[in-house]
């Protein structure tokens, strides 16, 4: 079961997790853990993070009731957590913030990330911007293609993008290359890595920076309603945003966790990306856990509309959730997210993220069938601007 | 005795420094990799490397990542890897040293691998991403069989990791040589003598450098304060080159004994 001592000593959760790397980078995470447990408990370095996140991030994010949105649906009662409401349009900034103040304090001068979707690399560029660190991100050619917007994004706010072209041209050879990178550049840099994945102790430090969407979610829900959730839903690609919502909550076992994955073009297709539905456990990218790969331990390619979600891994804790029951996890095709998309614009004037589209069209589906005093929180991770060029085309062919 | 062990008792027999030649197996397909690894033997290495590829290798430069990506292409899979290591051993008795990524371990079941890899011919095995933190089990069943599971060390190791893996790694240690990834490099990296003494000091395994060397120059220039070197990018380039085989063959045989001469009449 799920406890607030995980990881363990050895950057474990249950089976999963680890440090899979070479030894080029053993030095940096054992420097980083340590640095990272002074800071977290230094009153200084957590009122500096919460400065920035109240005063620049905008936090607390509203908890919403959307009230439009569970009349249509005829059931239970849901909330959203307005992390689209962020400073950069998503929940990414909760950990770059926190991680540009970890690089300041190893005195290093240079960020690197991985994107996906863009909204790390546009949230990693905004505080390499603020705190005047140099900064380079690492983005597959097709989701440069797919998320052109962010990429200006990026580019405004001053940092490099470094076009991948290896593999899948995708968020999973992204993040190789900025390990591949990081291999070589270990000395005066920073890995600001973007989600709960990676060896440790980025899965833990990711989490922690973003758990404060979950104590947030309890706090206002306790306000609002007097009790807690009876359903926590959010989309998972690696599962920051999920974890983040989620961990608070681990030990409130009345509270169900679903975590809704990619399913792309349906999972029979075998083009999707839902590693912890239909993955096995597998070594990538420095961590032990669910992955899709196949017979011969190839990595195999994921799909899914959202750039967010397009990644054939997801965090270890996610893994250790599974295993141990404590979360449960679903999937939502290319199709349906299509529709959830639709269905938040329309109902409460709010463009979701393609990411977070999965969870509100895995609501639309089990809402109905619930009972008009349960409470249901979805994590409304990301604010769709950055896809209404790319729903347009799909759309458009749809037609 | 292991056959690697012997290798190096018997270099340092005759004041030679060892000389490892990397190739990905399967690169371009796995009857090339036969070929090669006789042309790699008759031009005078030491030690053969094999690489299994693997999708995403972390550690690989773009000239390996190819290869593996050649290497995928043509089919191969761990499992005609280790029986083709099983075929060249009807002929052969130079150390055969697996380098692979975990997952495929992995996901071939541990200690299956171990059995079958040992029960092949293979002598060694370089697992980058699996570090002792993280090779309890793996270490366990090789150990068992005899397999040698060679360590890294890098120029960023602490004091307390060259002690801890000095006294971990078997066969022999390899010095990655510079920050960074696999690939040619114009020089030797600097503070690496340094850096080769102090690990010398703490392990009386010898100390292979590889990593960046790319000719015979800097492979005479690592070996002065080494046990040997690794060569691989540079070899692997030369296959990627030369699609005619009489051709790459006779190329890579002279490339290879250039390399070893410099080897020789060592101190």
């Amino acid at each position: 079961m799920s406890s607030p001592t995980l990881p363990d000593r050895t950057g474990h959760f249950g089976e999963f997790g680890g440090k899979f790397v070479i030894e080029t980078l053993m030095p940096a995470l054992e420097e980083l853990e340590k640095l990272y447990n002074e800071a977290r408990i230094d009153p200084e370095f957590q009122k500096q993070l919460k400065f920035y996140l109240e005063h620049y991030v905008g936090r607390p994010s509203p908890l919403y009731f959307a009230e439009n949105l569970t009349r249509k649906l005829g059931g239970a009662k849901i909330y959203l957590k307005r992390e689209d409401l962020n400073h950069t349009g998503a929940h990414k900034i909760n950990n770059t913030i926190g991680s540009a103040l970890l690089t300041l304090r190893m005195g290093k001068k240079r960020v690197i990330a991985e994107t996906g979707a863009g909204q790390h690399g546009v949230a990693t560029a905004t505080a390499a911007a603020l705190f005047d660190l140099e900064c380079e991100v690492f983005m597959g050619e097709e989701d440069i293609r797919r998320q052109a917007l962010n990429v200006f994004r990026m580019k405004l706010l001053g940092a490099k993008v470094i076009p991948v072209s290896s593999g899948t041209r995708t968020l999973k050879d992204a993040t190789s290359e900025a390990i591949r990178n990081w291999i070589t550049t270990v000395e005066d840099t920073h890995y600001i890595i973007g989600s709960v994945v990676g060896p440790h102790p980025f899965p833990m430090i990711v989490r922690d920076f973003q758990r404060i969407i979950g104590d947030e979610t309890k706090e206002q829900i306790m306000q609002t309603e007097g009790r807690l959730p009876d359903v926590l839903v959010a989309c998972v690609g690696g599962g920051s945003n999920s974890m983040g919502l989620f961990f608070p909550f681990a030990e409130d076992k009345q509270v169900k966790m679903i975590g809704v994955e990619a399913a792309g073009y349906g999972i029979e297709t075998g083009k999707h990306g839902a590693s912890l539905g239909h993955g096995a456990v597998g070594i990538l990218h420095g961590m032990k856990s669910y992955l899709l790969f196949d017979g011969d331990g190839q990595i195999t390619e994921a799909h899914s509309i959202s750039a967010g979600l397009d990644y054939p891994g997801v965090g270890a804790e996610h893994s250790h959730f599974k295993d141990s029951k404590r979360a449960e996890y679903t999937s939502i095709t290319d199709k349906e997210a299509l529709e959830g998309f639709k269905l938040l614009s329309r109902t409460e004037g709010i463009i979701p993220a393609l990411e977070s589209a999965h969870a509100i069209a895995h609501v639309a589906k089990v809402a109905p069938n619930m009972k008009k005093d349960e409470v249901i929180v979805i994590c409304l991770s990301g604010r769709g601007d950055k896809d209404v060029n790319q729903v347009a085309d799909f759309l458009e062919e749809e037609r | 005795m292991s056959r690697i062990q012997k290798q190096f008792d018997w270099l340092q027999s005759k004041n030679e420094k060892a000389l490892v030649g990397f190739i990905t197996a399967g690169d371009p397909d796995l009857e090339s990799t036969r070929e090669l690894f006789s042309v790699i033997e008759e031009g005078g290495a030491d030690i053969i490397e094999l690489g299994v590829p693997f999708s995403d290798p972390l550690a690989d430069g773009p000239v390996i990542q190819a290869a593996s990506q050649r290497s995928l292409k043509s089919g191969t899979t761990l499992k005609k890897i280790i029986q083709l290591v099983r075929e060249i051993r009807q002929a052969s008795q130079l150390p055969i040293v697996l380098m692979t990524s975990f997952n495929p371990v992995f996901v071939y079941g541990q200690q299956a691998f171990v059995k079958d890899a040992v029960e092949a011919g293979v002598d060694g095995v370089i697992v980058p991403d699996l570090p002792p933190e993280e090779s309890e089990e793996f270490d366990a069943y090789a150990l068992a069989q005899g397999l040698d599971v060679i360590y890294l060390l890098a120029p960023t190791s602490t004091p307390d990791r060259i002690k801890m893996i000095g006294s971990k790694s078997r066969g022999f240690i390899y010095y990655v040589s510079l920050t960074g990834v696999t690939g040619t490099r114009s020089s030797l990296a600097q503070g690496m003598e340094e850096k080769v003494k102090r690990i010398k000091q703490a392990t009386a395994l010898p100390v292979l450098i590889g990593f960046g060397i790319s000719g015979p120059e800097q492979a005479k220039a690592a070996s002065g304060f080494s046990d040997g070197v690794i060569v691989g990018s540079a070899i692997v380039r030369m296959i990627e080159e030369n699609p005619d085989s009489a051709e790459r063959n006779e190329k890579l045989k002279v490339f290879v004994r250039h390399l070893k001469q410099a080897l020789q009449d060592c101190k």
